[in-house]
């Protein structure tokens, strides 16, 4: 066998005989993906076609969804749910901040 | 080495993965400031002329604007199945990142009718702050889709089963980082420009 295929993790191995397509990481990802959807879909309807009269709480739920989907790609599609601790407390702080600021902006600017 | 490099980040649990590598998380998280930046620059005007705000916001083609958050979470997806296939050394790894590219051309392709219905209105980006925030925030924006289509494109030679290099895990990462950025940019982008009333 070539060094490439003699160095291959066993786990790795493992993935390739199986289908990768069916793993649980994948469909993970699609639940993900599709709560994703369903986010976008919720914040179009409840921020866009005025359902929700109150413009500070539309404002909050669209807001507040975007900081959802944006933590969302983040720690599953970015894997930063694996990160050291350092940088996954940079981003959850980022999401957080965002909000807050944005909010605030919204309410007392 | 390449069994260490390629390790799922599953098994790395404890002492934590950084993608890619860490001089590209300052790179990142620069940008995730400067477009904060943006979302608050934009906020304040809304704050500050909110009529004018709402009545050049009515203007824009939100259902597009849906489509195209829509479109890049997909992309997102078919780069989180094209790493899982490309860690197991999968034949069909680069398809998804390919999968990938075409979205990040229906997406432009999107922006440019968006754009050119726009300006067809006479709705530029001279007419008020608010137009001028749209074009170049989402220009901006556009950008990164074009970059991050050139670094997809490299991805999926990367990702070959055939493609060798101690590296290869690494820089694949870095590319999916990439875009899921460029995802992650246009979700609040979408918000404060399309939704925020």
């Amino acid at each position: 066998m070539t060094d490439s295929a003699a160095t291959e993790n066993p786990l790795t191995v493992a993935a390739m005989t199986g289908s990768v397509l069916k793993n649980s990481a994948t469909r993970a990802s699609a639940i993900v993906w599709a709560a994703l959807v369903i986010f976008t879909l919720l914040s179009f309807v409840l921020g866009g076609e005025h359902v929700v009269d109150n413009g500070k709480l539309a404002a909050a739920i669209v807001l507040g969804i975007g900081a959802i989907k944006i933590r969302l790609v983040g720690l599953h599609f970015m894997e930063l749910r694996h990160a050291p601790v350092a940088l996954r407390a940079v981003f959850e702080v980022y999401c957080v901040l965002l909000f807050t600021a944005l909010m605030g902006i919204y309410l007392f600017a | 080495m390449t069994a260490e490099v390629e390790t799922p980040p599953e098994a790395k649990a404890r002492s934590g993965h950084v993608p890619g590598e860490p001089g590209l998380w300052v790179f990142l998280l620069g940008d995730m400031v400067v477009f904060g930046i943006f979302f608050g620059t934009i906020s304040v005007l809304r704050a500050r002329h909110t009529e004018e705000f709402v009545t050049s916001q009515q203007t824009l083609h939100l259902h597009w604007g849906v489509v195209n958050t829509i479109i890049l979470l997909t992309s997102s997806l078919f780069v989180v199945i094209g790493m899982h296939l490309a860690r197991a050394r999968h034949h069909r790894a680069p398809l998804f990142f390919l999968a990938a590219v075409v979205c990040g051309l229906m997406f432009a392709g999107v922006k440019a009718i968006e754009y050119t219905s726009l300006v067809q209105d006479h709705h530029t980006a001279s007419v008020n702050d608010f137009y001028t925030y749209y074009f170049m925030f989402t220009g901006i924006h556009l950008g990164h889709v074009v970059l991050g289509m050139g670094a997809l494109l490299v991805a999926s030679r990367v990702a070959r089963p055939t493609s060798t290099g101690t590296h290869r895990m690494a820089a694949l990462e870095g590319v999916a980082s990439f875009w899921h950025l460029v995802d992650l940019l246009w979700i609040m982008l979408f918000a404060t420009l399309y939704l925020v009333r």
